[in-house]
């Protein structure tokens, strides 16, 4: 196997979603290719740092304050279609 | 800390239940599924457009939409999965207004070099949450992540931030599983390449600059 075709799987390695075969096939690249290797673990990383740490967390202030614009709005809608 | 999201898969029937009672007109219950998911959609939005304010408008404008359009909801599908793909398309949409620019989309596809291996193999510190404080480390995520195409940071914060499914993705952004999967892979690869600028492991002799 090279690199290049190790690569291709390596999204669905990551995520567990390969038959036992090809699972062997990569951990026998895996176990030889240094590089690889590297490339699988820093992957692994940055998709954990970034689950880790949630960058855009939605403040409570302005969390309450956009569910009071939300709410008014559709208030709103309700009562005008109710009109018609 | 991160207070743990709640899952799009959890409590299904009893989300059909609450959509049933807002469309029979029960503002409470439709006020129930905003707290459940407007986190998320902020989330999703900043990710896509990078402004707050943007962020902000799309949180609103995406539930008003669902509020008004709920007649439209068959229940076919999960109500998160069509919520997302309503606030997706605002948020893109946002985007454009931004940058006075019609050809962003989700289709966006800018290299087709795929199968090329990564040019950055360094490898990194044993654990780079070590290397730099919460606020500057969050910086670095943010920068990072917003040098990618729109097309593959969305698919990126979908499966791997928010955790949905290949399929729920391809589903909300209407591409094929494959284009997912191809677009997925290259977000992962870039980032990792983009962050061991940050968090590669230094070696003797580099010197601190
Ligand atoms: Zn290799």
């Amino acid at each position: 196997m090279k690199c290049t075709e190790f690569l291709r799987e390596l999204s669905d390695y990551l995520d567990g979603k390969i038959t036992e075969d090809l699972q062997a096939e990569l951990d026998e690249h895996l176990h030889w290719c240094r590089e690889c290797h590297v490339v699988v673990n820093t992957t692994k990383k940055t998709i954990e740092i970034y689950r880790d740490n949630q960058i855009y967390e939605l403040p409570t202030p302005l969390r309450n304050r956009l569910h009071e614009a939300i709410m008014t709005k559709c208030r709103h809608s309700k009562e005008t279609k109710k009109d018609i | 800390m991160a207070t743990i999201q709640k899952r799009a898969d959890e409590g299904v029937s009893d989300e059909l239940t609450l959509v049933q009672q807002a469309k029979d007109g029960d503002l409470e219950a439709f006020s129930e599924l905003v707290r459940r998911y407007d986190r998320n959609i902020f989330r999703i939005a900043q990710h896509i457009t990078h402004n707050e304010e943007d962020a902000q408008d799309v949180v609103q404008d995406a539930f008003f939409k669902a509020y008004r359009n709920l007649e439209q909801f068959q229940g076919n599908s999960k109500f998160y999965t069509w919520l997302v793909r309503i606030a997706v398309n605002e948020a893109l949409m946002k985007l454009r207004k931004r940058r006075n620019d019609r050809t962003v989309s989700i289709d966006e596809d800018v290299e087709t070099d795929e199968g090329s291996m990564p040019r950055e193999v360094a490898d990194w510190s044993p654990n780079p949450e070590q290397l730099y404080g919460t606020s500057e480390l969050g910086d670095i995520l943010k920068k990072t992540i917003q040098g990618l195409p729109p097309g593959f940071r969305t698919v990126f914060v979908l499966r791997d931030i928010e955790g949905l499914s290949t399929e729920e993705t391809a589903e909300m952004l209407g591409l094929s599983v494959p284009a997912v999967k191809s677009r997925l892979l290259r977000a992962r690869l870039q980032l990792r390449e983009r962050l061991a600028k940050y968090f590669k492991f230094k070696k003797d002799g580099d010197g601190q600059r």
